[in-house]
């Protein structure tokens, strides 16, 4: 996109954007990246709580070097338009990880936008995402990965679900493979529920109230976008205090 | 004393009624069996009396233990006293049987107005009552039926039943699923936790063999959603050898 554009919906990379809320955005916002080069072998994590202090645009660029593996696990939880940008070049054997989780009700829209650029061979990407929401919100994930002509034994895998706990919420997914080397693995997948009611009738027999019930099936649900961390606690209370505040 | 009185009880599952005018009245004390052909609305009375969502009552009364029990919640009927062992029991992945019967028990011991189990005195009482099931505490630690076989699922809601130490067990083809060892284990479970003066059990089944282990005090066997015969022991066995239409007719 070149400076001074906004962007509308029409743009792909933006199609399940709140078009009120890109109205309001400046050309600044959109040219606010942050990059972030990782040396050969280096190892770095990044813990992203992006909540109601944190709404509006955020951009990243990650250069992976050989051998180095970079992570990012997400919050995004905030009361208005919230997106999170991660532009990711991927060196010989390198890896990114991405654990992402966009929560919440009102009316707001949160997307988590990626795209990762397996340039060189033998680099890995692993990228979950979860989406719960109620209400009139929206969670969205655009995941690109583009695969190299000389990338070979890439492997890269994205995993999108989506839990909607009432009518009016909706999740959207959109994975784009551009793969041009022959010898990779890439897998995705996607799905978009509601509360599994067979175990919410079950768990209530065993005599947990609706919303601890609740609040542990949304808890295995997001656990997943954090398997990959260490010490995920801090991250989960994130993504699940807007559950508790909705009760 | 009476625990559980059924009267009349009539029951929709979408436009169909399924339970037409179910009487029963079980004492404390007691274990009663329910058996009857596919169709018979077995598994729809474990459901009402459990308030599954979409099991209308539309006549009728289900008295527990003095209380009205169908203007009870699902989880306040557990709360008060009442298992519901499931058929087809649910897979919750991502969450832990330990952590789950925890927080079950401890909202029952809230909503009792007892003061909460800490982990340390949960874990002991889980890993009694797993022993008792002979279930290892590892299985107990994974995700709730998730990857476990017929038979460890039926196993693992025994496990359920002696945590939570209910009144009255409601216990759904709890037998359908075990191999010929799993069942004698399941049945000297429910013995072990159920045979007290203030318990009482209703086993729905199929099939005579759990009773070789879990000894009835009442048969009733249930036909287009009414009973439609009571007796003692001996009518399991007469429909075993006979079959329901025979012992329906006699």
């Amino acid at each position: 996109m070149s400076l001074g554009t906004l962007p509308t919906t029409r743009d792909e990379q933006w199609r399940y954007a709140d078009p009120a809320a890109l109205e309001t955005l400046a050309p600044a916002d959109l040219d606010a990246w942050r990059a972030v080069t990782l040396a050969p072998g280096e190892t770095r994590t990044k813990d992203l709580i992006l909540g109601d202090a944190h709404a509006g645009i955020h951009r990243v660029r990650l250069d992976v070097g050989a051998g180095a593996r970079a992570e990012i696990f997400a919050v995004l939880s905030g009361q208005a338009y919230t997106r999170l940008e991660v532009e990711v070049t991927l060196h010989d054997g390198a890896h990114f990880e991405l654990g992402g989780v966009t929560i919440g009700g009102g009316a707001a829209t949160r997307e988590i936008v990626t795209r990762v650029n397996h340039a060189e061979p033998g680099a890995t990407s692993n990228q979950v995402v979860r989406a719960v929401h109620w209400g009139s919100a929206t969670g969205n994930f655009l995941g690109r990965i583009a695969v190299a002509r000389h990338a070979q034994k890439t492997d890269a895998a994205q995993s999108f679900k989506g839990l909607l706990l009432e009518r009016g919420a909706s999740a959207n997914a959109k994975p784009e493979l551009e793969i041009f080397a022959d010898d990779v693995k890439c897998a995705h997948g996607a799905a978009v529920g509601q509360m599994d009611e067979a175990a919410r009738f079950y768990m209530a027999s065993r005599g947990l109230p609706p919303e601890a019930a609740r609040a542990l099936l949304v808890r295995a649900f997001v656990a997943d976008a954090f398997a990959a961390h260490g010490k995920p606690d801090a991250l989960l209370e994130a993504a699940l205090s807007p559950l508790e505040a909705r009760a | 004393m009476t625990m559980l009185k059924i009267e009349n009880l009539h029951a929709t599952v979408g436009d169909t009624e399924i339970l037409r005018g179910l009487s029963l009245e079980i004492g404390a004390g007691e274990v009663h069996a329910i058996m009857g052909p596919n169709g018979a609305g077995k598994s729809t009375l474990a459901y009402v009396l459990g308030g599954r969502p979409g099991y209308e009552v539309t006549a009728g009364s289900v008295t527990f233990d003095g209380e009205d029990m169908l203007a009870l919640d699902p989880h306040e009927r557990a709360a008060a006293g009442l298992f519901l062992g499931f058929q087809y029991p649910v897979e919750i992945p991502g969450v832990s049987n330990v952590q789950f019967l925890r927080e079950a028990l401890n909202s029952q011991r809230a909503a009792r107005g007892e003061e909460p189990l800490t982990g340390g005195e949960f874990l002991k009482l889980a890993k009694e009552k797993a022993g008792l099931l002979r279930m290892d505490m590892e299985m107990l630690k994974r995700a709730v039926n998730v990857g476990f076989s017929g038979g460890e699922k039926k196993r693992a809601e025994m496990v359920h039943m002696g945590i939570l130490d209910p009144k009255l067990a409601v216990l759904d083809e709890t037998d359908s699923g075990l191999d010929i060892d799993a069942l004698k284990v399941v049945g000297e479970g429910i013995n072990a936790i159920m045979r007290a003066p203030g318990k009482a059990v209703l086993l729905i089944t199929h099939y005579q063999r759990l009773l070789d282990y879990v000894q009835p005090d009442k048969v009733h066997i249930l036909s287009k959603g009414r009973i439609v015969k009571s007796g003692g022991p001996e009518l399991a066995i007469e429909l075993e050898r006979e079959g329901y239409e025979a012992a329906v007719a006699a």
